[in-house]
């Protein structure tokens, strides 16, 4: 087999055996192998976690910021340069927890990125403790009695905030979890792909069995731009959808709407300030 | 005769009094006189007191006067917001009849005049017209200045307004002529060609002219003025200009633009700058050139929203977690809020580090005519390399800088971490790279230094007492120094507070007596020469009511220096 561009090679890794985040991680090389990306027009951007330090393991330009700060990153990065793939990958502590703010308002402003969460409902760097998509009952070293707070779903909030793109996926079936990534970037402006993976070591809940089993993939008749319909699949009781749930190619990428890519699509590294309008700018100050 | 007039416009927010001092600073101007103007507000959009004060003078003015020559107030709240500045001489100018003062005032019937000429709305102009034919304005100026401001509106609500603004002007020329008042400013043919900018354009277009473009920024007073002016020309300097959701999302945004190219500022307040802390850490450890501007206002916590204050110096010089280098710039004067504003963005680019532009309210508010900005003195360095395949982004190399990439341009791939990393960005433990790492961030204090931009002294060589200030300061003590008629001591302005420029040394060895003068209550510039200067200051004229020293408070206090 040709060697996938992504790959280091023999590295070093940081993860537990078993863990959820190799499947990712190679879903992700692959994908972009298929679709024919090369590695010097991806942008990896990540907060930090366990999961933030997939961009370390995959042959691609990252930048590899601070805890739940990954998504202004990618939006700038973006937008300072358009013509770049950028993914942010993180955890879910990382994107949902620290970072819940930035969450909110990258849905809004629709940067064409895509937004990678691998969610082991527990924070895993950090030993154990809850993180906002545990589920009730979860006793960690902190959460001594059990979670009692509500679980947050990224979907519903998503879905609410008419993000235009919204998938759930599950890191056991990785040609499934391709499909949906491919898509994912495929999608013209901001697409949140939620992956289900086991922590081995933290979370002994929700294990690669349970998610298995409390899962269910959305078929051929499911509509994904029936927003009421999506917003029903994903606060329904019970297993949990996955799939494209909720697409809205109506929206407006973020670069497309700013005056500096009226003209032209070149990155501002390449630019220089108009020297002349500058002159007459500060001329009409007499 | 006076040459230098001192006038204050006072009203509640909403009254108008912007309006006046806008038209009339640029009419005085346009006719040949200097002029300086600043403000002082409350925090609330109606109502409440605030004032202007607008000087204009025959030979550059560009510091606040304390004292009041002429008071327009717009009620008559004002005029105990203002009594403290009052004197003898003071005039009261004003519809005498709608003031109802149990002072004098001298009637310059400015309601009266708006009905004659249409109606209430007029009633700004028509203050226009009085306080221009007091100083006796070009009237010809006022009129083709008026039908510029209000161009756009219809020709009968212009023609009213010129109305207004002749029979005001007759009015101001009447109680000149009645001998009631006399002012003689004498004219300067050069001041047609000089230029009105406040401290925040300033700000906003020495970065434009650094060649910023892109802010990320959220809303604070006094800092929003650089984040509406560069907003407000982003289609025309091609700026990508957003309004994030909270400052750690600004400062996050403004890093990574860097990252992938783009020449990036996000501009805030101390409150603001206290939610960037782990930004700016991030950029000192990344090495991603970031700029940020700074505009103080008074705290802790809230503080005072509207007011000024130069108390966060030290808060620029510490936050962050970690240890990395950094810069900080402090304009004293209109013309170097645009070149360090510039400088700002180089230096950034040049030794991969976080520049700070530190002003505040004042600075922001205050402006006085200056000549046009040099833009041939200033060039673009970017200072960007195109990679190769095995590009090592954090290379450890002689003066510690790592030729800087961004992704797409060149083969290479651009590693960027935030943990401890090795040359080629990737994550270590390695005690020897770390210490090789932290050695090479912090070797580039010996690039910066090399290059500083260095105090300015005004005042005599052989000077026994010297006073020292940063920032806004520096015109007040200009003009106060030179008030209080001392020989003995001069004045040495720092545009950088930070590292402390050499050329410091000799200064502050030379000096029997060093006085800071801080707009703040601790004295944090002087802590810092004690540090870095190696010298205590011998004393401190310290202001931390929320306003900026006057010409004459400080004159007093230099001449009571012993
Ligand atoms: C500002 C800040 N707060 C806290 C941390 C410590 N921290 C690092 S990762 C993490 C949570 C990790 O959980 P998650 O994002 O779910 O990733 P995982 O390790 O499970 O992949 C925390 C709390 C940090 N690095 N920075």
């Amino acid at each position: 087999m040709e060697k996938n561009r992504f790959d280091m090679g023999d590295i070093d890794i940081a993860w537990c055996p078993g863990c959820g985040n190799f499947r990712i991680l190679q879903t992700v090389q692959e994908t972009l192998e298929k679709m024919g990306k090369a590695p010097e027009e991806v942008v990896f951007v990540s907060g930090i976690g366990q999961a933030a330090k997939t961009p370390h393991y995959m042959k691609s330009h990252f930048f590899n910021g601070l805890h739940g700060r990954a998504l202004p990153a990618a939006t700038a990065i973006k937008a300072a340069n358009p013509g770049l793939t950028v993914i942010a990958e993180s955890g879910d502590g990382d994107m949902y927890g620290e970072g819940g703010n930035h969450l909110i308002h990258t849905m809004r402003r629709n940067p064409n990125i895509t937004n990678i969460v691998h969610n082991n409902m527990v924070y895993g760097l950090t030993k154990g403790q809850a993180s906002p998509t545990s589920r009730l009952g979860m006793v960690t070293p902190v959460q001594v009695h059990g979670v009692f707070e509500e679980p947050f779903n990224p979907m519903a909030m998503a879905i609410a905030m008419n993000a235009s793109f919204v998938a759930r996926a599950f890191s056991g079936h990785p040609e499934q979890t391709g499909e949906i990534i491919r898509q994912a970037i495929e999608h013209k402006g901001y697409a949140l792909v939620d992956v289900f993976q086991p922590c081995v070591s933290f979370n002994k809940m929700n294990t690669l069995k349970w998610f298995a089993d409390n899962t269910w993939y959305v078929d051929g008749s499911y509509n994904p731009t029936d927003r009421a319909e999506a917003f029903k699949t994903v606060t329904a009781e019970g297993k949990f959808a996955l799939g494209v749930l909720y697409v809205n190619e109506r929206r407006i990428p973020f670069e497309e709407n700013l005056p500096a890519y009226k003209r032209s699509n070149t990155p501002l590294y390449m630019r220089s300030p108009d020297r002349e309008k500058l002159a007459e700018l500060i001329a009409t100050r007499k | 005769m006076i040459n230098d007039v001192t006038i204050v416009l006072g009203g509640q927010a909403g009254q108008g009094i912007q309006t006046i001092e806008f038209i009339l600073a640029r009419v005085l101007k346009r006719s040949g006189y200097h002029v300086f103007s600043t403000k002082e507000y409350m925090s609330r959009i109606r109502g409440g007191q605030n004032t202007i004060t607008l000087r204009a003078a025959d030979r550059p003015v560009s510091a606040l006067t304390r004292h009041i020559d002429i008071l327009l107030p717009l009620d008559p709240g004002i005029l105990e917001h203002v009594a403290d500045r009052m004197t003898v001489d003071t005039v009261i100018l004003g519809d005498a009849e709608a003031l109802s003062l149990d002072r004098a005032v001298l009637d310059a019937p400015i309601s009266r005049i708006a009905r004659e000429a249409g109606g209430k709305i007029y009633e700004s102009t028509a203050a226009v017209g009085v306080l221009a034919g007091i100083l006796e304005a070009d009237q010809t100026i006022l009129r083709d200045y008026l039908r510029v401001y209000f161009r756009g509106k219809k020709p009968k609500v212009i023609d009213q307004n010129c109305a207004a603004a002749d029979l005001g002007y007759a009015a101001g020329r009447k109680l000149c002529e009645d001998g009631s008042l006399s002012y003689s400013i004498a004219r300067d043919e050069k001041t047609a060609d000089r230029i009105l900018v406040n401290g925040a354009e300033a700000v906003a277009l020495g970065a434009i002219a650094g060649g910023c473009n892109f802010i990320s920024s959220y809303p604070m007073s006094p800092s929003t003025g650089v984040l509406t002016f560069l907003a407000s020309h982003d289609d025309t300097f091609d700026i990508v200009a957003e309004q994030a959701e909270d400052e750690i999302a600004a400062v996050n945004m403004a890093v990574a633009a860097w990252y992938a190219g783009a020449r990036a500022m996000a501009t805030t307040s101390g409150g603001g700058l206290a939610l960037m802390g782990e930004g700016i850490s991030l950029a000192g450890v990344l090495e991603t050139p970031l700029v940020i501007h700074l505009a103080q206002r008074p705290g802790p916590g809230t503080g005072l929203p509207t007011r000024t204050e130069q108390g966060d110096l030290e808060l620029a010089l510490y936050a962050g977690h970690g240890e990395f280098p950094r810069v900080i710039y402090a304009p004293g004067t209109i013309e170097e809020a645009f070149l360090l504003s510039a400088r700002a963005f180089n230096t950034a680019a040049r030794c991969q580090v976080p520049v700070f532009v530190l002003t505040d309210q004042y600075t922001m508010d205050t402006y006085y005519d200056i000549p046009e900005f040099e833009l041939e003195a200033i060039s673009v360095e970017k200072h960007i390399v195109e990679t190769n395949a095995g590009y090592q982004r954090y290379r450890l190399t002689e003066d510690g800088v790592s030729p800087r990439g961004v992704p797409g341009y060149g083969s290479g791939l651009i590693a960027a971490d935030s943990d401890e990393h090795d040359e080629d960005g990737h994550i270590t433990e390695s005690m020897t790279v770390r210490n090789a790492q932290v050695d090479k961030r912090l070797g580039k204090m010996e690039l910066i230094m090399k290059d500083p931009v260095p105090p300015v002294l005004t005042g005599p060589e052989d000077f026994r007492v010297l006073l020292v200030g940063w920032g806004s300061t520096c015109q007040p003590i200009r003009e106060g120094l030179e008030r209080s008629g001392r020989t003995d001591t001069a004045h040495l302005h720092f545009p950088q507070v930070y590292p402390l420029p050499h050329q410091a040394q000799g200064y502050l060895e030379q000096a029997e007596k060093v006085i800071v003068v801080e707009n703040n209550a601790t004295a944090q510039f002087g802590k810092l020469l004690i540090l870095h200067g190696g010298r205590e200051p011998d004393g401190a004229i310290l202001k931390y009511d929320g306003l900026p020293f006057t010409v004459e408070e400080l004159a007093d206090a230099i001449t009571e220096i012993d």
